[in-house]
């Protein structure tokens, strides 16, 4: 990769028991479009390349999936010490790869994972990094200003939204969050180049053991973690309304979660409760039956991407949020509901 | 004995915060500062530890004077030292120029008290942002630990913790060597209720005000706005999220129940997953 006077922008690929994380290719996505927005804002027609960094052990067939998902270049680790992820062996390995190539941009994704990773990062390349964003633009923020990173996030519990950028300090580091943007399409026939790096100095680590790792089934993780969300509050009558609702998210493979007038009724545990004294939840969809939509409901649900209300009031408040509103009873909607999914997804099994 | 660090931040009850619609700016007045609730969690799973084990806890928050609050919360919960780091020098600080007060404070204190375990909250909730955890684990080049929901053991021969956290796909156990850094979750222990001769104690405990240049030398271009590479661009008022559509009363109860899935990409997001 010849140090050129095209913008370089790179990003992290996570990965999971063998898996890349799906975010690892959404930055990719994000990244181009980033560029392009600029572009179309009228900014600078700028040329650059986006390198995906790999690091992991058996990871060859990761560093290709990347670049059918449209890096140009692979900046790829390939280690017996880099099969779990500890941070400081991580950030040992990117360190390295930062100091001798010195990106402009370097996007990871806002995962428990990438924050720790990014933030270790930008402490040790003293770089500006901007957590969680959710809107990205790359382009010149003013006239006569250079292309930089215009990377914005919540702030305040999103009651405020803030662009931030770094003017001077490099590579401009951004969180991103997951689910927000798109992915390119998986294409197989796209050119790129995987560089194997060669980290120079050892690997240490002995501070850090995993005595046991645990790894967990979406099903069983915490709704704060979730992609999809059937949530449900006092309309569903009670714990056996809970049933209906539980069997809707396990057939979509999400996480049950509730209100806390059913915390209060005593027919969930507070765990799941989504709220103000509850959980902020931000997941891809968020279906919300027998819910009215108080406004302590709301600050814990309304950063969910796609929101689908089922209410038999036509006026319950929950409708204002909604992308969706069903009205109607929740106890004919949701098995029809039930019904559909599994209809979806035995279709998607005989492709 | 052990040394435990606690680093807390006072911030505004953010959900009492308004916005002026007009300028887009924070109303700030008759917003409460409260001691960040995680690190309140923080502090008080150094405390049942201290009761555990022979060992010393000192608190450290940078900020304006009235953060001499959170500290003296921080007392209640069993604290013996509290250290405010305040100077109009450290204003407008990015978590990189956070970390780097924090790291040369923490420093000064080893140095004086080898510190064993560094507890933190796992954000701050005016940012949510998690990174000043990290950052100083980073800059300190000890092991660090974020999103910890319990401490199963602390061994006080060996210097090695037990420690449980969870992430989006693992729950994870996991031996650390002290010194480390810990980022805890709110499971990681429940308030306790303040003794009232700690109560009293609290009140009237001295706190130890660290300045700009004494007892630490900071380098002037890395602490507070001039040390900060993020700058704010520009910030608004979020745009309502579109008022979504409520499909008609009338339409079949198969053909909503299709329309919704289709109108939220379903197939696509559960082909992802698949
Ligand atoms: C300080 C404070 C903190 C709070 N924190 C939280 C919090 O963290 N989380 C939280 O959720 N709440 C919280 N609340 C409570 C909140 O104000 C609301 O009271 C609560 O969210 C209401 O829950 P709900 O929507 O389930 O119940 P309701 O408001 O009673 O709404 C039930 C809805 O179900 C609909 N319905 C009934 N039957 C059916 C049916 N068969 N089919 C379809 N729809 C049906 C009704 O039309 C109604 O809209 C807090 C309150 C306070 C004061
Ligand atoms: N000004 C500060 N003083 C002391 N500790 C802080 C300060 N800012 C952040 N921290 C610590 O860092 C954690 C994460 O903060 P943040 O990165 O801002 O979300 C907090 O929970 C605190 O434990």
């Amino acid at each position: 990769m010849s140090k050129s006077d095209k913008l370089q922008i790179w990003t992290m690929v996570e990965i999971h028991q063998g898996k890349a994380d799906s975010v690892s290719w959404e930055l990719i996505g994000a990244a181009r479009n980033a560029v392009a927005l600029g572009v179309e804002s009228g900014g600078c027609g700028i040329e650059y390349d986006v390198t995906a960094v790999v690091i992991g052990e058996h990871v060859q067939e990761i560093a290709k999936e990347a670049i059918s998902y449209g890096a140009d270049y692979v900046m790829l680790v390939d280690d017996a010490n880099c099969g779990t992820y500890i941070n400081e062996v991580y950030q040992h390995a990117l360190f390295e790869m930062m100091e001798e190539h010195q990106p402009d941009i370097f996007l990871i994704g806002a995962t428990t994972q990438g924050r720790d990773l990014a933030s270790g990062m930008a402490a040790q390349l003293s770089a500006g990094l901007t957590a969680d964003c959710t809107q990205m633009v790359i382009g010149p923020p003013k006239e006569d200003m250079p292309c930089l990173l215009m990377a914005t996030r919540p702030a305040f519990s999103g009651n405020l939204m803030a662009t931030i950028v770094c003017e001077t300090a490099r590579p401009q580091m951004a969180t991103v969050r997951p689910h927000v943007f798109v992915a390119l399409e998986r294409d197989e026939t796209r050119k790129g180049k995987i560089v194997e790096f060669e980290v120079k100095r050892p690997f240490v680590n002995d501070q850090v053991k995993i005595l046991a790792q645990e790894f967990l089934a979406q099903a069983t993780g915490g709704i704060e973690f979730a992609d999809v969300i059937v949530a449900g509050g006092r309309g569903i009558g009670g714990k056996d309304g809970l049933v209906l609702l539980k069997e809707l998210a396990d057939v979509m493979g999400g996480k049950l979660a509730v209100t806390r007038a059913c915390v209060d009724a005593n027919w969930a545990s507070h765990e799941i409760q989504v709220g103000l004294t509850g959980k902020t939840v931000n997941p891809a969809l968020y279906i919300a039956c027998g819910i009215s939509g108080a406004v302590q409901h709301r600050v814990g649900m309304q950063n969910s991407q796609k929101i689908i209300a089922v209410n038999q009031d036509a006026d319950a408040p929950i409708f204002s949020i909604a992308d969706v509103g069903i009205v109607g009873n929740l106890f004919e909607v949701v098995p029809e509901m039930i019904a559909q999914v599994k209809a979806m997804k035995s279709g998607m099994g005989a492709k | 004995m052990r040394h435990f660090v606690v680093a807390v931040k006072q911030v505004p009850d953010t959900t009492n915060i308004r916005i002026d619609p007009e300028t887009g700016s924070l109303i700030r007045k008759g917003v409460p500062s409260i001691l960040n609730p995680y690190d309140a969690h923080a502090m008080a799973v150094a405390g049942a530890w201290k009761q555990k084990m022979d060992a010393k806890i000192t608190v450290i928050s940078m900020g304006p004077a009235s953060n001499e609050a959170s500290i003296r919360e921080c007392f209640e919960m069993g604290a013996d030292r509290g250290i405010l780091i305040s100077a109009r020098e450290f204003a407008g600080a990015d978590t990189l120029a956070t970390s780097y007060v924090l790291w040369e404070v923490l420093k000064k204190i080893h140095a004086e008290e080898a510190i064993d375990v560094i507890f933190m909250g796992k954000q701050a909730i005016d940012g949510d942002t998690g990174q000043v955890g990290p950052q100083v684990g980073a800059r300190l080049g000890w092991p660090t630990l974020t999103f910890v929901n319990e401490i199963v053991s602390m061994d006080d021969e060996q210097g090695l913790a037990v420690i449980r956290r969870t992430t989006e796909q693992y729950r994870e156990t996991v031996e650390v060597k002290m010194p480390m850094l810990l980022t805890c979750q709110k499971e990681v222990a429940a308030i306790p209720y303040a003794s009232l001769p700690m109560l009293m104690d609290a009140m009237t405990k001295e706190i130890e005000v660290w300045g700009f240049g004494d007892p630490v030398a900071f380098e002037r271009e890395k602490v507070g706005l001039k040390g900060s590479p993020t700058k704010v661009f520009r910030s608004f008022t979020p745009e309502l999220k579109q008022m979504g559509e409520v499909l008609p009363v009338e339409m079949e109860l198969a053909e909503k129940v299709t329309t919704a899935f289709n109108k939220v990409n379903l197939e696509k997001l559960l082909g992802v997953k698949a």
